[in-house]
């Protein structure tokens, strides 16, 4: 009988606790330090931001402070784990990092993120980049940190061996700046070589969509994606080049296929941001002949580049800003674009000499530094994206991918099922 | 029930029972439940409520970041039967279960009565047949997008050497198909197998003695006695492949670098519908339906499937 009863006690103990624990497990966590006692500071960040050594530094600098720095392998994963964090009001960073394309999907939420706009810092970026993440009423969701200026990166041997123009200056007057150009000089390449004249319909889009000032969504909120004259005539053109003329390689952007082609002659040239020659050298090791034209079809263009903002969920709001203020200071993001090659948005780190001088020893030496910070200059004007602007571009990098890899459909029945899309998602 | 029924000792029939014979009592009626409670109560917080919450999730305007809006009725199911999305998805998500489920338990059987025999270093090939299931599902996968890749993968160089057209694994639906069940069927058939083998060892020998004297082969052996005797194992592993089965998610979502199951929606599931929807779309509301949907298609099927492998039992009880 004792045993039992001991047993029955010890159960009935067992299953309350067991209670206790689910009930209580999420609370564990947020037990707030005292604002002076030592504190961590979290930094969600995604790809490569070039911060490890600075958060190191930044240890170091201060003895209360310390640093975790977590990283999501895609911009699409950081993405999702900052939109379920945001709407279960917990488990967000206290510097969670936010790409250009679905920043203003999280300005819809202002309240959610803490206001930034700050004297100190006013004036540190360029203009449109402080722009596109200030609200209507004046709110600063995030601090910038780089961009991405575009230039053409291009294989001068494959060029050359195609009897066309392959330095670096006889190539870009021969691409020119306007899209017919750069598909004319496609034409004549691919009429004298086996490869292709460039990656991915879904990689040039990238190059044109960028240059829209007014793509998919009015600011007024009224979705023009599928009636816009523009969006159809580019995503013509662009399959036109790509299938009709064949001037597309067939690869789906950052597929295994794609990866593995730089290692043999697939395509001649790439548009590449900044933060793309990290991924060329990376997936091109041991191929040579790569080097960059200071050009770029269209104009300017600029694709990607992030920012930094605190959300307001978190419990070291203060020391968090002012740590996303350090991070983004010019003198940071240079030792960052020297890191990993994350192209600065601050004005005052243009024109360092630090930047103007530094050459890419992998693209033949070509002065990088110089041509992005051309082709930053280049860049006038950014595109509205609106809050479905990253919704709206997947599902037509779908319909290019329909055509350009999977050949599933015809320009005409692909672009039906991206107005479909579009529709179903409202 | 047989221990409540017993009358009191006779010795002292008048005395009403004391506090403590009476505890006792409740101890002795009480306890077996206490013992499975923490499962069930664990169920009941982590099972039984947010499956509850989906139905009434299902039936509102519902944001991933600003929570509950307004209540729609049936607006969500409506939308969602109603888009060609869905439907597709449903199909995909039963050709991928077809694929891996019906070779994967007839391979399993098989490679069980093969690991029965009296091998030499018999541990070591139980123990080969279930590394695959330790192996991380992302690495499982890392392997196969070698493999499967359309251009430079392993198996369209292996077919280009003997002069077939390369297969495009990603473009087309069914090789799409076939290479997201060969993994599943990587992963999840020595795990079977070992659930078959232990039920095998407990056939009583003398039945194959008998078969034998008989004049019954190996072959015949495996047919008349091995999987008539398998049946309830051969239902459980029924089951729970289908439930498996039709919640597929990890093999399809990194079988490109995408994730959304391809531009064309070729491998894209039920559950990475739901995930576009909840997660990617924000509307819980939608993916809350798509839940909903997907629970009462599994219960339909888990019940066919549990009434035919049942019929075939008791065909079997006649023999």
């Amino acid at each position: 009988m004792r045993p039992t009863r001991t047993t029955f006690t010890a159960v009935s103990a067992l299953s309350v606790l067991s209670l206790a624990l689910v009930a209580c497990g999420g609370d564990a966590e947020s037990s707030d330090r005292d604002s002076d006692g030592p504190i961590t500071l979290t930094v969600a960040t995604f790809n490569e931001f070039g911060y490890e050594e600075l958060l190191k530094e930044y240890d170091a600098l201060h003895d209360n402070i310390t640093v975790r720095h977590t990283k999501a392998d895609t911009a699409d994963n950081a993405r999702n784990a900052l939109r379920s964090s945001l709407g279960a009001n917990a488990g967000a960073a206290d510097i969670e990092a936010v790409e250009v394309d679905w920043l203003t999907e999280f300005m819809q939420y202002p309240d959610k993120f803490v206001d930034l706009a700050d004297p100190a810092v006013e004036g540190r970026w360029l203009d449109w980049k402080t722009e596109a993440a200030t609200t209507e009423d004046g709110q600063l969701i995030g601090y910038g940190t780089d961009i991405g200026p575009e230039a053409v990166c291009y294989r001068a041997d494959l060029v050359g061996a195609a009897g066309l123009p392959a330095d670096r200056e006889g190539f870009a007057e021969f691409i020119g700046d306007t899209w017919d150009s750069y598909f004319a000089a496609g034409k004549e390449f691919v009429a004298n070589s086996d490869a292709a004249w460039f990656d991915s319909a879904s990689a040039l889009w990238q190059g044109m969509i960028n240059q829209v000032e007014v793509p998919f969504e009015e600011p007024d909120g009224t979705v023009i994606a599928t009636t816009n004259p523009q969006i159809k005539d580019l995503y013509e053109q662009v399959l036109q080049a790509s299938t009709a003329d064949g001037l597309s390689a067939g690869l789906g952007q950052w597929s295994q296929d794609w990866s593995e082609s730089f290692q043999r002659d697939s395509f001649a040239t790439m548009l590449c941001p900044g933060w793309m020659l990290g991924v060329i050298e990376g997936n091109a090791a041991g191929v040579d002949g790569w080097d960059v034209a200071n050009v770029f079809p269209g104009g300017g263009g600029n694709w990607g580049g992030s920012y930094l903002t605190v959300p307001a969920q978190g419990d070291h709001i203060e020391e968090a800003k002012a740590l996303a203020a350090w991070l983004t200071a010019p003198e940071q993001q240079l030792k960052a674009f020297a890191a990993k090659g994350t192209f600065p948005s601050q004005v005052d780190a243009l024109d360092s000499p630090e930047l103007l001088d530094s050459t890419h020893a992998f693209f033949n030496d070509a002065p990088t530094g110089q041509i992005l910070v051309d082709r930053a200059t280049a860049v006038t004007m950014q595109p509205y994206k609106g809050p479905n602007y990253f919704l709206i571009n997947t599902a037509l990098v779908d319909a290019l991918t329909r055509v350009d890899v999977d050949g599933t459909d015809d320009a005409a029945s692909s672009w039906a099922k991206f107005v479909r899309d579009v529709e179903a998602l409202g | 029930m047989k221990a409540r029924g017993r009358p009191l000792p006779p010795q002292r029939p008048a005395t009403p029972p004391t506090l403590r014979q009476r505890l006792t009592a409740a101890n002795r009626r009480c306890t077996p439940y206490l013992y499975i409670s923490p499962f069930f109560l664990l169920f009941l917080i982590t099972g039984l409520f947010p499956l509850l919450f989906t139905g009434w999730v299902a039936v509102h305007r519902w944001d991933l970041i600003m929570g509950q809006g307004e209540f729609v009725g049936l607006d969500n199911f409506r939308r969602v039967l109603g888009s060609p999305d869905f439907w597709k998805s449903t199909r995909n998500t039963f050709s991928i279960f077809l694929l891996s489920s019906v070779p994967q338990v007839i391979l399993a059987i098989t490679i069980a009565a093969l690991l029965n025999f009296n091998l030499r270093g018999r541990t070591f090939w139980r123990m080969g047949v279930l590394l695959p299931y330790v192996v991380a599902p992302v690495a499982v996968v890392l392997i196969f997008s070698n493999l499967f890749a359309d251009r430079f993968g392993v198996i369209n160089s292996l077919l280009d050497l003997v002069g077939i057209a390369p297969v495009r694994w990603h473009s087309e639906v069914l090789p799409s198909h076939l290479a997201i069940a060969t993994m599943v069927n990587f992963r999840w058939t020595g795990y079977n197998t070992l659930i078959f083998l232990a039920a095998m060892q407990a056939i009583p020998r003398d039945l194959y003695e008998a078969a034998a004297v008989d004049g019954a082969n190996r072959v015949r052996q495996f047919f008349s006695v091995t999987v008539p005797m398998l049946r309830p194992t051969i239902i459980f592993v029924v089951i729970t492949s289908t439930i498996g089965g039709l919640q597929i998610f990890d093999e399809p979502r990194l079988y490109d670098q995408y994730g959304r199951g391809g531009a064309d929606g070729q491998w894209r599931t039920l559950t990475i519908h739901l995930y576009e929807l909840g997660w990617t779309q924000s509307d819980f509301g939608r993916a809350s339906a798509v839940a909903v949907l997907l629970f009462l298609l599994i219960v339909a099927i888990g019940l066919v499937n549990f009434t035919i492998t049942r019929r075939i039992a008791t065909a079997g009880g006649h023999r």
